[in-house]
Parts: C-alpha cells; sequence; structure tokens
C-alpha cells in the first residue's frame, strides 16, 4: 500500500532485465516456503540485500467459504467457520455465534459465558504459544523454541479435545450457548494446565527475552507507526505494539468481559520486537481471566432453552458481530432475508486486514527481516483467503 | 604398555612399511598415512550426524531417529543410501562443469587442512613448518567451491546464498588468523607440532594449555566464533538460511552432490575444530598430569567430540544473525578485541610470572568487554523493554 | 555484560536437554504404534450406526428419517428409504434404511448429524487408523461397514451410552407402562360388560 494511489503510479514489478540500470533482483518468495505460513506468496523486488518492493499474492488457499455460506443453514455453516483461522478455531465460532444472536436477539445463559470466556482465553493462549514458537523458527533457531511452545500447546488441545471432541476444528459455539457442558473432571484438568502456564512462560523469558541475537534481529525492524495502524485498519495485537489502545474486549465490552480484571499491554515503538513482547504480555494477562472465570463460573443451563437446532429462521435483518480474536477484530456480517439461509454472509478476516501494510513494513528492510516481518503480523492463510 | 598403546598406529605403519621395497616406502609411507584420515574423518562425519539430530532432538524434548537400528546408529547409513539412491538433478541453464566441480573441490579442499593437523604424539601427516599458514591457506579455497556452486546454479536464490556465503567467509577469515596469532607468537613457531609441544608439559598436575591464560581464553572464544562462521554453521547459517532463502548456495543441488557439500561442511568444521584444539587446547596432551596413561590420539578426539558437541548446542539454542550484523560483529567486535588479545598476549610474555601479570592481561581483555556491552545498551541499540498498560 | 542472554539460553536448553533424560514432562513422545495416548472420551472422528442386539440389519435403530442427510454441511450422507416397515426397540412399525452411505473422505466430523438424529441412531466413533490404499471406493462406508453395536458404542464412550440406553430404558417402561394400563383399562371394560350381560339374563339379583 504506497501513499501516492494515482493510477498512473500504480506500483509494477519489472522484470529482471539486464539493460536496466539498476540490476533489481525479482525473487518469489513462496508460495512453497518453509516461512510463510501457508500458502502465500510474495513479490519481492531486491536491490542487492534491501526490499524495494514487495507485492504480496494470496488466494491459493480460496475455499468459496462465504458463498458456501450462502446454501448451508446457520447452523450448518459453524464447522465451516472453524476452518478459517484454523489455529483458533473456538474464537471463530464465537464470532460467528455473536453475529447470528444479534441478528436474532437471542440471549446467552450465564454459565454459557463463562464456559465461553474460559475456552475462548484457552485458544488466545495457544495462538500466540504457537507464535512465539513460529517466529523464533522462522528466524533460525532450528525449531527448540518452537517444540517447547507446542509441548504446551497440545496440553491445551488436549483440554479441547476432552471438551468438545476435537482438538482443532471443535465446532463447539451454539446459537445461544455451547454445544456441550464440562465432563466430570474438566474443570480441575484445566486449573492444573492453567497453574503450569506461567512456568513455561518463565523459562521462555529466560530464553528469548534478553538474547542479544533476538534483539538485534527484532528492534528496530518493520517499524509500524500509531498513525498509519489507525488509519489502515490494524487491530488486535499488530495495532496494540503500535500503541494504538483498542482491544475489543474493552471497547464493545461483549460477554462478560467487564468482569475480569485484565490490562492492556500497550508498545511504543511497533517493531517486530513489541508486536512479540506484547503477545507473550496478552498471555499472561490471559492466565489472570482464566483463573478468575475458573473459580467464578456457576451453574446453569448452557444453551438458551428456547433455541432450536433445526429449522432456525431468523427475522429479515443484518448484523455485525465482532469479537477480539488473537489475531485482531474478527467480525460476520449477516444479512437474513428470513430464510433458513444467510442472504449475504461476509468475514471481515483480521490476518487479511493487517496484511495489506505489509509493503510499507518491510520496504528498506532486509530480505531476512521480511520473514521476521510476516511472522509478526501473524497471518493464518485460511482466514486471509477464505 | 602405555607407551606402545600410545604410538600403535605409528607402530603398524612402520611395520606393514617393512614389507615393501625400499624404493617404493616413500609412496606406501603417504599412501599409509591418508587413508585412515580418509575413512576417519568421513566416519566421524557419520558420527556426527547421527549424533547432532539425537542431540538436537533431546534440547527439543523429543527422541531423534531411534528406529533405524539401536538408538538410531544406522541412521547415517540410511542417509548415505538415500543420497546415493537419489535423481541427481541439474538445472537446464546452469553451468554443468562448474556445477559438477564444486562439491568436488569443496570436499578436497576441507581434506587437504588435515594434514597438518597433529592427531597424537608423533601422528602427523606433514610435519611443515609453516603448518598453520598452509591450513589457513588451503581453507580459503573452501570460499571459492561455495561461490562456484552458488554461480554455476544460476538460479536467484543460489546467487543470493553465495553472495552471502562469499561475503561472510571473507570477512571472517581475518578474524580467524588474528585470534590464531597468538598461540602462534607464544610458540614462536607456526608449526602445529611446535605450538602442541608447547602445550605438552605440566606444573603440578596443571596442564600448560594456551586456553588457561587470560589471552588463551579470549583468543580461543574468537576462534571458534569465527570457526562457527567459517563453516556456515548456526547462528551463522545464513548463507544455507533453512527458513528463507531455503538452501542458499545449493539449492539446486540433490543426490550425492548434496551429501558432499554436507560432508565438506562438517569436514570443515572438523578441520577448525582441530585447529582450534591444536593452537589453543594443547592437542593431543591429556588435561592432567596423572591421566597420561591415557592415549594421545582419544584425548585429542575426546576434544574434537566435546567442540563438536558444544557446536550443536549452539545451533540449538540461538537464532541466526542477519548479515549486516554478522558483518558488523567481524569488523567491529572480533576484528578490535583479536588486536587487543595479541596486545595483551605480548604484555603477558614480557612480564614476569605471577598474579600481577594474570590481573594485569585480564583487565585489558575483560575491561573492553564490559564498556561495549554498556556502550551498546546506552546507545540503545538493543535493550529488554518495559510495557505500559493501557489506563 | 555482552552475550549474557545468549548464555541464560544456553543454560535453558541445557536443561531440558539433561531434564529429558530425568523426566517425562521433558521428553514428550509417544511412540506410536507400539505406545499409544489413553483415548479421550469425547473424542470423535467419524460417524457410525448403532444397533442393539445380535442382528446389525434388524437391530438398527436409524428409522431413515432423513434429517441427518438434509442437516449435514458438506452433505455426505446417502439415505435410500425403505419401501416397507419393520418393528422398533418398543415395537411400533417404522421405516428402516435400504442405503445408508457416508463418504468420509468428504465428512468433516462436525457432529451436526449426531445432534440433530432424534432416535439415537448415528453416534461418533473415535477409530482413527482409518487409511486405504484403494483410491475410489474404500472410503465410502455402507450400511453394513457403518453398523457397531451398541456394545461398542458403551465401551467407547461410557457416559453417553449410559446416558442414551437410560433414556431408553425409560422410554420403554413409558411404552411398557402404557400398554398395561391400555390392556388393564380395556380387561377392566370387557369385564364390566361381562357382568352386566350375565346379570341381564337372571334378572334383578339387586343388592
Amino acid at each position: 500500500m504506497i501513499t501516492d494511489a494515482s493510477p498512473a503510479a500504480q506500483p509494477e514489478l519489472e522484470p529482471l532485465s539486464e539493460t536496466s540500470e539498476e540490476q533489481l533482483l525479482e525473487i518469489a518468495m513462496g508460495p512453497q516456503h518453509p516461512s510463510t505460513h501457508g500458502v502465500f506468496r510474495m513479490n519481492v523486488v531486491l536491490d542487492g540485500e534491501h526490499v524495494v518492493r514487495l507485492k504480496p499474492v494470496f488466494g491459493y488457499l480460496h475455499r468459496n467459504h462465504e458463498k458456501i455460506a450462502e446454501s448451508e443453514t446457520y447452523l450448518g455453516s459453524m464447522p465451516y467457520t472453524d476452518r478459517l483461522d484454523y489455529m483458533c478455531p473456538i474464537t471463530n465460532n464465537w464470532a460467528y455465534a455473536l453475529a447470528v444472536e444479534k441478528l436474532a436477539g437471542i440471549q446467552v445463559p450465564e454459565r454459557a459465558e463463562y464456559l465461553r470466556v474460559i475456552v475462548g482465553e484457552l485458544t488466545r493462549l495457544q495462538n500466540h504459544a504457537c507464535l512465539i514458537g513460529f517466529l523464533m523458527q522462522d528466524m533460525g533457531s532450528s525449531g527448540t523454541p518452537l517444540m517447547y511452545a507446542f509441548r504446551e500447546r497440545e496440553k491445551i488441545l488436549d483440554l479441547f479435545e476432552s471438551l468438545t471432541g476435537a482438538r482443532m476444528m471443535c465446532n463447539y459455539m451454539r446459537f445461544g450457548g455451547c454445544r456441550v457442558d464440562m465432563p466430570a473432571g474438566w474443570l480441575e484438568q484445566a486449573q492444573n494446565v492453567v497453574r503450569e502456564f506461567p512456568r513455561f512462560l518463565d523459562e521462555y523469558e529466560n530464553l528469548l527475552v534478553s538474547n542479544e541475537i533476538l534483539m538485534e534481529r527484532t528492534q528496530g525492524v518493520g517499524v509500524l507507526s500509531k498513525e498509519l495502524a489507525i488509519n489502515a485498519g490494524m487491530s488486535g495485537p499488530m495495532a496494540r505494539a503500535s500503541g494504538v489502545n483498542y482491544d475489543i474486549r474493552k471497547v464493545d465490552k461483549y460477554s462478560i468481559y467487564e468482569r475480569f480484571a485484565f490490562r492492556v499491554p500497550l508498545g511504543a515503538h511497533g517493531d517486530v520486537y513489541d508486536r512479540y513482547m506484547i503477545r507473550f504480555l496478552e498471555m499472561r494477562e490471559s492466565l489472570k481471566i482464566l483463573n478468575e472465570a475458573m473459580r467464578d463460573i456457576p451453574a446453569g443451563p448452557i444453551v438458551d432453552p428456547k433455541m432450536r437446532i433445526r429449522g432456525f429462521r431468523p427475522k429479515p435483518g443484518e448484523a455485525y458481530g465482532r469479537i477480539e480474536s488473537p489475531k485482531g477484530e474478527l467480525g460476520f456480517y449477516l444479512i437474513s432475508n428470513g430464510s433458513l439461509n444467510p442472504y449475504r454472509y461476509r468475514v471481515r478476516p483480521p490476518s487479511l486486514i493487517n496484511l495489506t501494510v505489509l509493503e510499507d513494513l518491510c520496504i528498506g528492510q532486509n530480505v531476512a527481516d521480511v520473514v521476521a516481518i510476516l511472522g509478526s503480523v501473524d497471518i493464518v492463510l485460511g482466514e486471509v483467503d477464505r | 604398555m602405555t607407551q606402545a598403546l600410545d604410538q600403535i598406529f605409528v607402530l603398524t605403519k612402520q611395520w606393514l612399511l617393512g614389507f615393501v621395497p625400499a624404493s617404493a616406502q616413500p609412496i606406501c609411507s603417504a599412501i599409509l598415512s591418508v587413508v585412515p584420515v580418509l575413512i576417519g574423518f568421513p566416519l566421524l562425519f557419520a558420527i556426527t550426524t547421527w549424533l547432532e539430530r539425537k542431540g538436537l532432538g533431546r534440547l527439543q524434548n523429543r527422541y531423534g531417529p531411534n528406529r533405524t537400528g539401536p538408538y538410531g546408529l544406522f541412521q547415517p547409513i540410511a542417509d548415505a543410501i538415500k543420497s546415493l539412491t537419489k535423481e541427481d538433478i541439474v538445472p537446464l541453464t546452469a553451468d554443468h562443469t562448474v556445477h559438477f566441480l564444486a562439491p568436488v573441490l569443496l570436499a578436497a579442499a576441507s581434506f587437504l587442512g588435515y594434514a597438518v593437523l597433529p592427531i597424537g604424539r608423533n601422528m602427523v601427516l606433514v610435519n611443515m613448518n609453516a603448518g598453520v599458514l598452509y591450513f589457513f591457506a588451503v581453507g580459503s579455497v573452501v570460499e571459492l567451491a561455495v561461490f562456484m556452486a552458488g554461480w554455476s546454479s544460476r538460479s536467484k536464490y543460489s546467487l543470493l546464498g553465495a553472495m552471502r556465503a562469499i561475503a561472510q567467509m571473507i570477512s571472517y577469515e581475518v578474524p580467524l588468523v588474528l585470534a590464531s596469532i597468538v598461540a602462534i607468537m607464544q610458540a614462536g613457531s607456526l608449526s602445529t607440532v611446535a605450538i602442541v609441544d608447547k602445550q605438552a608439559g605440566y606444573t603440578g598436575i596443571w596442564p600448560h594449555w594456551f586456553v588457561f591464560t587470560p589471552w588463551g581464553v579470549v583468543g580461543f572464544a574468537l576462534f571458534m566464533i569465527a570457526a562457527t562462521a567459517e563453516s556456515n554453521r548456526s547462528p551463522f547459517d545464513l548463507p544455507e538460511g533453512e527458513s528463507e532463502i531455503i538452501a542458499g548456495y545449493y539449492i539446486e543441488y540433490s543426490g550425492f552432490k548434496f551429501a558432499l557439500f554436507f560432508l565438506g561442511e562438517y569436514l570443515g568444521m572438523f578441520a577448525t575444530s582441530g585447529m582450534a584444539i591444536t593452537l589453543f587446547l594443547g592437542g593431543w596432551s591429556a588435561p592432567f598430569s596423572f591421566l597420561t596413561w591415557i592415549p594421545s590420539y582419544v584425548w585429542f578426539f575426546a576434544k574434537l567430540l566435546a567442540l563438536i558437541a558444544g557446536f550443536i548446542w549452539i545451533r540449538g539454542t540461538l537464532p541466526r544473525l542477519r548479515m549486516d550484523q554478522l558483518m558488523s560483529l567481524a569488523w567491529e567486535f572480533i576484528l578490535p578485541m583479536a588486536l587487543l588479545n595479541m596486545l595483551d598476549a605480548g604484555i603477558w610474555h614480557f612480564m614476569p610470572a605471577g598474579v600481577l601479570r594474570w590481573l594485569v592481561c585480564t583487565a585489558i581483555v575483560a575491561v573492553p568487554c564490559v564498556l561495549l556491552g554498556q556502550g551498546l545498551k546506552r546507545n540503545k541499540k538493543f535493550q529488554v523493554r518495559t510495557y505500559q498498560f493501557a489506563k | 555484560m555482552v552475550g549474557e542472554g545468549i548464555l541464560k539460553g544456553l543454560v535453558e536448553t541445557a536443561r531440558n536437554f539433561f531434564g529429558s533424560y530425568v523426566g517425562k514432562d521433558r521428553l514428550t513422545t509417544v511412540q506410536y504404534p507400539e505406545e499409544r495416548l489413553p483415548q479421550i472420551e469425547a473424542a470423535r472422528s467419524f460417524p457410525f450406526l448403532v444397533y442393539d442386539g445380535p442382528d446389525w440389519d434388524k437391530g438398527m435403530r436409524c428409522v431413515a428419517c432423513q434429517i441427518c442427510e438434509k442437516e449435514c454441511p458438506p452433505k455426505c450422507i446417502l439415505i435410500k428409504k425403505s419401501a416397507d416397515k419393520k418393528p422398533d426397540a418398543v415395537g411400533k412399525p417404522q421405516f428402516y434404511p435400504a442405503v445408508f452411505n457416508i463418504d468420509i473422505s468428504v465428512c468433516m466430523s462436525c457432529q451436526i448429524c449426531v445432534e440433530v438424529c432424534p432416535f439415537d441412531a448415528i453416534k461418533m466413533d473415535v477409530d482413527y487408523d482409518l487409511s486405504t490404499d484403494d483410491r475410489f471406493g474404500d472410503l465410502l462406508l455402507d450400511k453394513e461397514r457403518l453398523a457397531k453395536s451398541n456394545e461398542y458404542y458403551n465401551a467407547i464412550h461410557p457416559t453417553e451410552a449410559a446416558a442414551v440406553d437410560a433414556h431408553f430404558a425409560e422410554e420403554r417402561a413409558k411404552a411398557e407402562a402404557k400398554a398395561k394400563a391400555a390392556t388393564e383399562a380395556k380387561a377392566a371394560a370387557e369385564a364390566k360388560v361381562a357382568p352386566a350381560a350375565q346379570e341381564q339374563p337372571v334378572g334383578g339379583e339387586t343388592q
């Protein structure tokens, strides 16, 4: 996204030609690449080691999610939303359920809200653990921090399996609550996992936070200014690392997040190091929320008793439901015309919107930094391409 | 008895030479010396690949290979069979001759370096007067082979990798040589045998290794950093940056040529480690005087394995440095420290022995290190940050 | 000091290295297929049809209502209703599926079919060793391959199956009670008619 938007100055990639004076090298990073987080291509034009132009090319994972939803029932789209941002399936479910509940005016009982918060924050924990592992892997640590992060993530995935039946692709939320209640012993198991998680975070901090090589690779790299973050519609940890105080959990106060005492960390520089550390701090805040929620969860029904699974026809209208997913603002925009299928179903993918500034972040940086910057944007191609 | 065990290879060679007529003895002597090196170090390479995979596995909370044979010991054989039976793809536009010669040159140049390493007492292939000089000269041929590989592949990624590799290896040649000069200064000779002999004595039970002096520690550390960079190992493996430009200069190689690249790279690692052992760790001498009954070659290989374990440990822990940071590390940190180290070694040589000598020399190298750290923090080039929370 | 962070990192990995020989939490590998992870009860892989009793064909609970076929998001279920009826668990005659195919290469294990089935006839299996080398037909499971007994269901999902069995027992008890009440009422009605019929010929033996 270059600020000069006049048609005459539209950026076009020059082919490598011997007659060109500048001798720019054009390479395509991806779609088969170990570090592009999915099938994603970047056409990078290099001057020596510095990036002159960068054009992201995506669409390799386009699966017609929004079109399929127009011929599915509302409930039938729920398993498809799992596969959008496949690292955080439960929060995708939650955003969709929120949108449908707004559309049809459904209330969610207390216990279901607490359950939603618990699994939502567990999802945030495992997504950020994934990211901190993968960013180190992309910078060349040959997998050691990745393995440690995944060791912890497995514990959370086991929790999901006991609760919902599947490690990923949980299909857990329903309109008006959750699908199934906790089995016996799940709460204790979850409390154990949450109690041991800070030890992993401390070990990780020892491994990384004052590591000079990490600091050199990430500080001052890929700086996103606060103005650009706001103007480009950034959300989530990317915006907060640039100092934008916008967390939808605090702004919209959706679900029962008002009851929990958690803080929102803000970064000052907006570089890759800030984005990395913000996610670290967010993990610690999520642990606080989890402790409180697991302590306070009341008994009660887990789904609105008036909801039927089959034959759900919301009244004609439109609704936009959004949540603070681990990647940013995940929103679902639904238009209903009174029938079983939505008339229009639109996903606002945070990864795609956050990717639009990739060129601005990468110009002037080295090729090696492009990989680190892309890792810090935290994209998942399932969401970018839908 | 221990003497015989220590000299068993030398005695075996002399016994075998007795069967050969006198006219053929020089050439047979050369062959009998070279063949064990040609067999032994690739065997060590196979063991190292196994060690690396198991070691990295354990560092990462997992088993390494454990299905191919007990504890995965046959994994190198499986890898060899795999690389021999893979299709050898050469890009159509590649320069076929150079493309073929590059791995051959790499392996050959790496082997040449072993000629001057004293593996045991009286066990050096060629006792040259300028052994260390020969070693560094031959080591530079490796860089040529790397560049040949990258250039002949005619692919953008391999070109990028080759450029990076050349820049890195050339910039680390200078610190490598400068770090080794201190050992040469103390021994007073460029011959590796003389350097090891200088370190083979004991005062009480403590050895005379150069690493047990202030300038030796610093010289060893700098030499090892430069050696890591020369062999393109993590954290300096940007030329073969696996997660960025896939494999860099050997991206277009497959099958046995790829295996030869690996072989050449690891042999280079062993050779520079061997030189580090020779220069700083006392070569084949035992660490304590009561342990000299263990044969000398066992000590050499034990030290070599310890250094290899150190390489694996560092590889499993650290992310890689970016190109410009790598070069700024070489020219702005290691080079001045190496020059300072030379000054330190000179002062050590001329001061009388005692505590004062230790204090002065330690201060000369430790103070700039601490000052540099503080200076970098003050410039806010990198620092641990604290974060605000929203109100 | 310069290099301090790196040294801390090295200490951390060394701790993991030695810890992997000592504790199980630093060596999390499960050596499949010799060792397997204990099966989590709620896990789900692909659907199967439950049958009661010894005969898989006659005891199948499915009545071919085709609700799961309609609700399945990727439309991987194919049901063809039978022409005749057969009695179900409580004795009522119901249709049954002449053809019931699930294509598990399409199925996404979302469990919606299980949720909407009113007859507890289709449940989720936990078997994941399903790979086959026949590309074309082997992943299309027909009625016979889908049918698994209620004992199997109890073995893989004990709590769920116990709840379903209790529910069926309750239904059966209610049906029996209703049937008993119906026969009793019928017998009482017949008994009322019979003495009245008997009284008529005798004529006026009133108390």
